[in-house]
């Protein structure tokens, strides 16, 4: 989890992504973050996100993210 | 004709029930919309505008389209505004221009207020009770000459407050004419519309359904964070055709969509704005047959001025040509001595040139010159402050900013050679490299899993000493600017801070 925080503070120091459950709806993760924040989730976890999976339910939180980066990886194994 | 009005007329002759502009819950036909432009247009007669620039201050919508028709029908030049360009950009443009007059709906009213707008705000849905004047609307298109200006948009300055760029009519009727040739514009056709409706790009699928009868839809800017209920939409809505920045695109290539779900409809798919990485081209090639078509131009030349259509593979670091100049447009390069020459910055003339800024004669002398290659009358060029070479096929290609050109080293050097041979080594996703002037140090943000030194190596074999950054950051992302371009003066913060 503090992995995926690091990389969401990067992006965006200004926000909380502890308490914030409307990263997408409230339109703190700009329309172009997206392809970066996978890309870059990508690499560091060694998943692979299925486009299905790119839906705000799965991104307006760093929980949400966590849990299908969690969920993805457990698939894998 | 004189403006693309007329084309507006022509589509109310032959088909006044197709639908012309969609999305946002609304669907306007084509009498649908020349009705609320009439209506618009008729009001600001009635209230004495005249030849004046006219704020459109309106959420993203098919009413915010008819509205500039309307504001074109009172004789007016219409100045774009959305809530999401945010308050102090909103301030900066309404001190510039001082606007009597603003078209707007309830998106507008808190920020209006905050600006302290001065003038005289008038309801778009408000305005449609009042009864067009046909008399008036007649006598006003008698007045009317294609020379008068059609539009002011902003455009953010690289330094500096935000620039109006003044958009002529005869320049827009040129433009309509062009950009639907390239496009293979028709009747049959769909637009999924990206752009935001306060830039020029938005011109593209507006001109599109105005010559050749093309339907426009709206795509919402919500679906551009999730590919697959993005492309779903292309779908549903039998999209046919694309005018779409270069992230637009990449957002679906890069991540996988293509395995989910394909576009099924698309002809036609034109980009711009940006560099097109070669592999997400070759992603889309693969994955779904179209016309791929770059795009090249400044908003100071009305829209795109030139274009190529993609004719064979690009292997990484290779760039993906801007091909050739549009029919009634010169582009032509000059070199450091002012001469004509094969690589340089890109200079561009003919209708398309706009005739400068708004209230800002400093700036506009700078960019709009004197022809550098004659001085035997007056004519005024623009220089984009562009830099590009024709390639051994007579192709232009797109260099990089004349600014990011820099001499280093006591070498004269480009930072985009530095990013195209970063993109190219495995463990880098985006790559944007800066200079910082006053140390005189060349440095690299990017993204993706190399680490500082293996990436250092790696740059080694490829590029000559002075050309490899001295400082280097890896980030989570590369700032972007608001259209979606790298901001490399964002970039340079994160390094040079």
């Amino acid at each position: 989890m503090e992995q995926l925080l690091g990389i969401l503070r990067e992006m965006h120091p200004e926000t909380d992504f502890e308490t914030e459950t409307n990263l997408v709806d409230d339109g703190i993760l700009a329309s172009f973050d997206i392809v970066m924040l996978i890309t870059r989730i990508e690499e560091e976890f060694d998943v692979v996100i299925p486009a299905k999976d790119i839906v705000p339910e799965n991104f307006n939180s760093a929980n949400a993210l966590y849990a299908l980066i969690q969920k993805i990886a457990e698939q894998d194994d | 004709m004189k403006t693309v009005l007329e084309y507006l007329d022509l589509r109310l002759k032959n088909a006044p029930d197709k639908p012309m502009f969609c999305g946002d819950g609304e669907t306007l036909t084509v009498s649908d919309a020349a009705a609320r432009s009439d209506a618009i247009g008729s009001a600001l007669l009635r209230r004495g505008a005249d030849r004046e620039p006219v704020l459109v201050f309106m959420k993203r919508s098919p009413a915010m389209i008819a509205a500039f028709f309307g504001v074109w029908k009172a004789n007016c030049f219409y100045v774009p505004v959305d809530a999401e360009m945010g308050e102090t950009r909103i301030r900066s443009i309404l001190d510039r221009v001082q606007p009597r007059f603003a078209v707007k709906d309830g998106s507008a009213d808190a920020l209006l207020a905050a600006c302290g707008f001065q003038g005289k705000a008038l309801d778009a849905d408000t305005l449609l009770s009042e009864p067009a004047d046909a008399a008036a609307l007649d006598a006003a298109k008698a007045r009317r000459l294609d020379s008068d200006p059609a539009y002011l948009v902003f455009t953010s300055g690289s330094t500096g407050a935000p620039k109006g760029v003044v958009g002529v009519h005869r320049a827009v009727l040129d433009y309509a004419g062009q950009i639907t040739a390239a496009l293979k514009a028709d009747e049959t056709d769909v637009f999924g519309m990206q752009a935001p409706l306060y830039v020029d790009a938005c011109l593209k699928e507006i001109l599109s359904a105005l010559k050749c009868g093309s339907s426009v839809v709206l795509v919402p800017k919500k679906l551009f964070m999730t590919p697959v209920p993005l492309v779903e939409f292309l779908n549903a809505n039998r999209i046919t055709t694309l005018c779409w920045v270069v992230p637009a695109l990449t957002l679906i290539s890069a991540l996988h969509t293509f395995d989910a779900v394909v576009p099924r409809y698309l002809k036609t798919v034109a980009f711009g704005s940006e560099v097109m990485p070669p592999k997400q081209l070759r992603i889309w090639r693969e994955h779904v047959p179209a016309r791929y078509l770059n795009l090249y131009g400044p908003t100071e030349c009305t829209g795109m001025s030139c274009c190529y259509e993609v004719d064979r593979d690009f292997a990484d670091g290779e760039r993906v040509p801007i091909g050739r100049a549009f029919d009634n447009a010169e582009i032509f390069l000059v070199d450091e001595n002012g001469r004509r020459a094969d690589e340089g910055e890109i200079h561009i003339r003919g209708t398309s040139v706009c005739y400068g800024y708004f209230r800002d004669p400093e700036r506009t002398k700078n960019a709009f010159v004197q022809n550098p290659l004659q001085s035997d009358y007056p004519e005024t060029v623009y220089r984009t402050g562009d830099l590009g070479r024709f390639n051994e096929r007579g192709e232009l290609e797109f260099l990089g900013r004349r600014d990011d050109q820099i001499k280093h080293m006591g070498h004269r050097i480009e930072l985009g050679e530095l990013e195209a041979a970063a993109r190219t080594i495995d463990g880098v996703n985006a790559a944007c490299a800066v200079f910082d002037r006053e140390r005189s140090v060349l440095g690299l943000v990017y993204t993706g899993t190399a680490d500082r030194p293996a990436l250092q190596n790696a740059l080694r074999g490829k590029l000559p000493e002075y050309l490899l950054p001295k400082r280097m950051a890896c980030v989570g992302a590369i700032p972007l600017t608001e259209n979606g371009k790298t901001d490399r003066k964002a970039a340079a913060k994160l390094l040079f801070r």
